[in-house]
């Protein structure tokens, strides 16, 4: 027995996908900058660090990325609140996000570092650049270039990832799927929209950093 | 009332660990037929051919492994099927690794020279034959390190089950979350458990990685 699709029932409830959408949207914002800031650190610290930092970050970044993030999330907002830690959903979405995005960018930084050509670091150092002005603008701009492509990916996956925060009622876009379907139970369309605007989402941010990566990020 | 002491915490969460582990490797084995037939498929090439593929891996590339499941959750009801959450999380999976599968060995296949194939070809050899002499007992060596690194993210990606109600590690950590209110300790003790399944398939993935690159250095 084959039930008839009817998208009407889903379609008319479209002011709380698009706000869906949109907080899916603000969630992947604040998780890039934040997470690529603290995976620069962390590169940082792998590569030049001094020894009890360098084994700090290579933990933390073997430890995020061989568990799910959906136990991150939980982790964070089940489990943070027993040692007195509360977090509202948002907070412990966009911290799940920038942890979990933190470790990926980590790992894809420090490959675009150690390929920076020995040259380089001799040339910055006979222009009697500090160490850190040497990182800051000698080795990072060409590393996150050579690196870019690789991130815009792993932007793109947190993104997706995003949508088990609506498990912890943020409302973000599978969220806003959620509460349609059990509205008018037309779960399948439901999700079938809500799927067709991630994979639109998806697309977008990815023209979109792949615009705006040799613009305002590393320089041309 | 009933007092869990951290044995019964950890080997409660053992025992549904075992779950993980199949539905992993239902989703692992499965994905890697399927994501066989697409890539012999694509590489067969007729243009049509290769752009229905290409978008079933835009799709699943594209689109979130949450919203992937619940898709199949209520699609596959909606033909009279029942279906329980052992199916959905089971198709879910293997439609979703196939997609990735394909598209990874795609990629090794496009790193055998093209030099290759004609040499093969000009030996009279039938398609089906280049294949299986020539081109795929090379990429499989180039193959071995990313599909191995890709289980990983399978595993990772069996906890979205525990959504669906499927009882594995994830949801197994949560029920027992709930009725031991210590969910800082059940949920520490569930990511450890996904750490000691995946990290050692990432170790191994990057040591096959470094003896695949040694000629190259």
């Amino acid at each position: 027995m084959l039930i008839e699709l009817d998208f009407w029932p889903v379609l008319a409830q479209w002011p709380l996908l698009l706000r869906g959408a949109g907080w899916t949207l603000v969630l992947t914002a604040i998780a890039a900058l934040l997470g690529m800031t603290l995976g620069i650190a962390c590169a940082w610290s792998r590569v030049n660090g001094p020894r009890v930092l360098r084994w700090g970050a290579g933990a933390y970044v073997e430890l995020i990325r061989n568990t799910p993030f959906i136990v991150q999330l939980f982790f964070i907002f089940f489990g943070l609140p027993a040692a007195g830690i509360k977090l509202s959903p948002f907070t412990a979405s966009v911290l799940a996000m920038v942890v979990n995005l933190g470790a990926y960018a980590a790992e894809i930084i420090r490959a675009g570092i150690e390929a920076t050509p020995r040259g380089q670091f001799e040339a910055a150092q006979s222009l009697a650049l500090s160490r850190m002005q040497t990182f800051l603008h000698v080795v990072l701009p060409p590393a996150l270039k050579k690196v870019w492509p690789a991130l815009v990916s792993q932007i793109t996956i947190v993104m997706l990832g995003s949508a088990v925060c609506g498990q912890i009622s943020t409302e973000e876009l599978s969220y806003a799927a959620n509460l349609i379907q059990s509205r008018n139970f037309r779960a399948f369309e439901a999700y079938i929209l809500g799927t067709l605007m991630y994979l639109v989402l998806a697309i977008a941010v990815r023209r979109l950093l792949n615009w705006a990566g040799p613009r305002f990020v590393f320089g041309r | 009332m009933i007092e869990f002491t951290l044995w019964d915490i950890v080997r409660n969460l053992a025992l549904a660990a075992r779950w993980t582990v199949v539905l992993s490797l239902i989703a692992f084995v499965g994905g890697g037929l399927v994501g066989l037939l697409l890539l012999v498929l694509r590489l067969s090439g007729r243009a049509p051919v290769n752009r229905v593929i290409g978008a079933y891996v835009q799709l699943f590339q594209g689109t979130p492994l949450l919203m992937q499941l619940f898709l199949l959750y209520f699609g596959i009801a909606l033909f009279g099927i029942d279906t329980s959450a052992w199916m959905a999380a089971g198709v879910a999976l293997t439609l979703y690794a196939s997609a990735y599968l394909a598209e990874i060995w795609r990629g090794c296949v496009e790193a055998i020279p093209r030099g290759q194939w004609e040499a093969s070809k000009s030996l009279a050899l039938s398609f089906g034959q280049q294949l299986r002499h020539i081109i795929l007992p090379q990429a499989l060596r180039i193959a071995v390190p990313p599909t191995v690194g890709f289980l990983v993210q399978v595993i990772k990606g069996t906890a979205l089950a525990s959504v669906i109600g499927f009882v594995e590690l994830t949801k197994a950590g949560g029920m027992i979350a709930n009725v031991t209110y210590e969910p800082l300790l059940v949920y520490g003790c569930v990511a450890l458990m996904y750490f000691v399944l995946c990290f050692p398939v990432s170790l191994y993935a990057r040591t096959l990685e470094r003896k695949l690159h040694v000629g190259h250095r």
